[in-house]
């Protein structure tokens, strides 16, 4: 059954509600700012309560999604209104229910619950414990939004929204210089994607009129406007819709942290761990891949029958080789967490690829998979460094198997989960992974995708072994004694190793239940999938590849406890390698000497134009017209002032001579007046006389 | 019969003693005396034209001296009034003491 729109206006539906999902966390968020002195419980239970509320309206919005899917109907529920009429435009807004939403939701909504409970614990002696939780629901409501936005302009302000807090939170311990910058260099890093995520949307705009994805077959995602796009052409031989769909892809890996803007993602670990688990872990970081999967349709625009799209290919290739790229780093990085971010990256690079070659399902199951064996191993490593007394170094660990057996169990279920363990316990990372890989194997283009992918596979399986061996087994080389952390912590790490078992079920050959239901098929039970001998033999490969990664890094590193001091095993092997995965491949220092440098340099001739050649301007100005006030003020006071003062002056010395005539005694003005009567009586006699 | 210029002579001695008394006198009360004669000095004046005039048969004159020795004593009455009020308040009745309004 093809895809089909409906336009909810019944409104009780769980659609017209759709939107009270990210409010209600936003909401909450913005009471928790404005409590007039911190209330750390207050903060909590709004926090806790308003995602468990969503949760709640998401697994009502899931539920409604997989009946509908059980009728046959592959639906695309939408909510569409205007919000800004100028002239003739309509800028519209509108939130949308599908198969797609209705998994991102769940999983958002489910991570971020246990997440929230699992700070508890962990922030627990933080001071600033109530900013921390308003910012947390703020995020949860912002990416929320990400997810129903029905309007590429709605996703972009909740993707912007997002990435403030993304910005907050980094920065969360201020304090400490490396967390500021941190902030600010994740801040600008994905400004840099944003800037082209902007110019696509705008483009879009101005192509199709519309931002809505999905609006009753006027959408910008259905096939009228794609057509549109086709037939425009753009340059280098692109169409409009191709270099659109690139443009939102520089988006989009800004975001999901996709060479060569990864830079920002490993300096993000500088925020709380529980930040590091939910942001740039399992969530957030996942909205690239989530956006590309929502603009999939016209990623896809223009695909022959089996083919691939410039836009497409793109993404494999940048996945690609992000994943091969980090993985390569992560093997030479000593901090539990960073270990773990160039992990993420690696693994979102897979995600990317995924949908590059296999299309949303394959993409989206190992996001969904991903976001929880992730959130998993960063809360497992928040426990580790709040056991350890805030000791990040995994050189400086060890043997913790013993001190934390919860922590131990529920973080080796993550790292097997994240190296794709397949035979015989089958994690859900190795359903997912496999499912990328298939799609590499089969991809028309070229086949070294699916190599550079195998290659991450065991580099993965490498390092997670290494650090596996290094925090867990071996002695203890910290300074003080470690300690298991809170059941408030541990729950949730028990829950998340649940999922990270057993969510690849639903997404497994045999029953690829999670494709259909995001591609609107009908799934049935089919053991045939599997036992097919080129997908035994792609199984069998990941199989060996993982476990000759684990085994090689197990004789290296395994129950050997070496020194904080000594060079690492592979460091004496390779000592040149070794120094450029240790520096990150010096990505950074290549920045640092071009663009920031660049940068620096302008900045340096704008300050310089600025003091120099603007400010002499203003002060000459500024000099004139001082100069002309002084002139002023001396006339004013010399002449105007003057010549008044004259006047006045005169006026009262002719006023006293007058006043002198006043003598006040009667018989003075009487004798005056008969004066003047005589001589007037004279005058007038001398007058007549004539 | 008395000629005209007689009448005319008797007033103008009257009006000029009062009016030297008037300028002269320090006392208020002497002042006012002084205004009384020449004001009476003008009603004589005003008795003699009427009685030499072309119509002495009318008593336009009579009139008008009743009328201005009306207002004459009412000046007289506003005068002292005015005298008995300074000197309440000044305890003199010495004008050139009065020089409160002086410039």
């Amino acid at each position: 059954m093809p895809p089909q729109d409906l336009i909810i206006s019944s409104p009780f539906s769980i659609t017209q509600m759709l939107w009270l999902i990210p409010a209600v966390p936003v909401v909450a968020a913005g009471v928790t700012a404005l409590l007039r002195q911190p209330k750390r419980r207050t903060a909590v239970t709004l926090a806790i309560g308003s995602v468990s509320f969503s949760l709640l309206l998401s697994l009502v919005a899931f539920v409604h999604m997989v009946v509908r899917w059980a009728e046959g109907f592959c639906v695309h529920e939408t909510v569409n209104f205007t919000w800004i009429q100028v002239g003739a435009t309509n800028v519209e807004l509108g939130w949308v229910l599908d198969p797609l939403a209705a998994v991102m939701l769940v999983m958002v909504t489910f991570v971020s619950l246990l997440i929230f409970i699992y700070s508890t614990g962990y922030m627990k002696h933080d001071e600033n414990y109530t900013h921390f939780f308003c910012f947390m629901s703020l995020f949860a409501g912002s990416m929320l939004g990400v997810v129903i936005a029905n309007s590429l302009l709605l996703l972009f302000m909740c993707w912007e929204l997002v990435g403030l807090t993304s910005y907050l939170l980094i920065g969360f311990w201020y304090q400490k210089p490396s967390a500021a910058a941190a902030a600010k260099k994740a801040f600008l890093t994905t400004r840099v994607g944003d800037v082209f995520f902007l110019l696509g949307m705008v483009w879009l705009f101005a192509q199709t009129g519309t931002l809505l994805f999905y609006n009753g077959g006027t959408g910008s995602m259905e096939p009228e406007a794609l057509a549109g796009l086709l037939a425009q052409p753009a340059a280098l031989g692109l169409t409009a819709a191709g270099a659109i769909s690139l443009l939102i892809f520089a988006g989009a890996a800004g975001k999901s942290g996709q060479f060569p803007l990864h830079v920002w993602l490993p300096d993000a670990m500088e925020g709380p761990t529980p930040v590091s688990a939910l942001i740039h872990a399992a969530t957030m970081v996942a909205a690239g891949v989530y956006l590309i999967a929502r603009v999939y349709p016209l990623m896809q625009a223009g695909a022959l029958a089996g083919g691939t799209t410039t836009a497409l290919t793109v993404v494999t290739w940048v996945g690609a080789s992000t994943a091969v790229f980090a993985a390569l780093i992560a093997v030479a990085q000593n901090d539990i967490k960073r270990i773990l971010a160039y992990s993420t990256i690696s693994q979102l690079g897979y995600m990317m690829a995924g949908l590059g070659m296999g299309g949303v399902a394959v993409g989206m199951f190992h996001l969904v998979t991903h976001a929880f064996f992730k959130a998993l191993l960063f809360l497992g490593a928040g426990s580790v460094i709040h056991g350890c007394q805030d000791e990040q170094d995994v050189r400086r660990m060890g043997g913790l198997k013993s001190d934390m057996p919860l922590t131990f169990a529920t973080y080796s279920i993550g790292m097997l989960a994240l190296c794709g363990f397949g035979f015989p316990l089958f994690f859900s990372g190795f359903w997912s992974k496999d499912g990328i890989l298939d799609a590499a194997l089969h991809w028309s283009v070229a086949k070294t995708p699916f190599y550079m992918l195998v290659l991450g596979a065991l580099l993965t399986a490498f390092y997670m072994t290494r650090q596996v061996a290094y925090v867990f087994f071996g002695h203890w080389r910290g300074h003080k004694p470690a300690h298991e952390s809170p059941a408030v912590m541990t729950v949730p790490l028990a829950i998340l190793a649940f999922f990270a078992m057993t969510l690849g079920l639903i997404g497994t050959p045999a029953w690829q239940w999670f494709s259909a239901f995001l591609e609107g098929r009908s799934a049935c039970f089919d053991l045939s999938r599997i036992v097919y001998p080129e997908f035994l033999a792609l199984m069998g490969t990941s199989t060996v590849v993982v476990i000759l990664g684990i085994v090689l890094s197990w004789r290296l590193y395994g129950d050997r406890s070496p020194k904080p001091e000594q060079p690492d095993v592979l460091e004496k092997a390779a000592p040149l390698v070794w120094r450029w995965l240790r520096n990150r491949l010096y990505v950074d220092e290549l920045y640092e000497v071009t663009v920031i440098a660049y940068y620096g340099w302008w900045a340096w001739v704008a300050d310089w134009l600025d003091r120099r050649v603007w400010g002499g301007v203003v002060d000459a100005v500024a000099w004139a017209f001082r100069g002309w006030a002084q002139l002023n003020r001396f006339l004013d006071s010399n002449v105007v002032d003057g010549s008044f003062d004259k006047g006045c002056d005169e006026l009262a010395v002719g006023g006293g001579l007058l006043a002198r005539v006043q003598t006040g005694r009667v018989q003075t003005y009487l004798r005056v007046l008969a004066l003047a009567v005589m001589v007037l009586a004279a005058i007038l006699i001398w007058s007549s006389r004539t | 019969m008395t000629p005209l210029a007689s009448y005319l002579l008797v007033a103008a001695l009257l009006f000029s003693i009062g009016l030297a008394g008037a300028l002269t006198r320090r006392s208020a009360i002497l002042v006012l005396i002084g205004i009384e004669l020449m004001l009476n000095a003008a009603n004589l004046n005003l008795i003699a034209f009427w009685r030499y005039g072309p119509h002495p048969e009318a008593l336009t004159g009579m009139m008008f001296a009743i009328f201005s020795i009306a207002v004459a004593a009412a000046e007289a009455a506003v005068g002292l009034g005015l005298v008995i009020h300074i000197h309440r308040y000044a305890h003199t009745t010495n004008l050139d003491a009065m020089n409160r309004m002086k410039g």
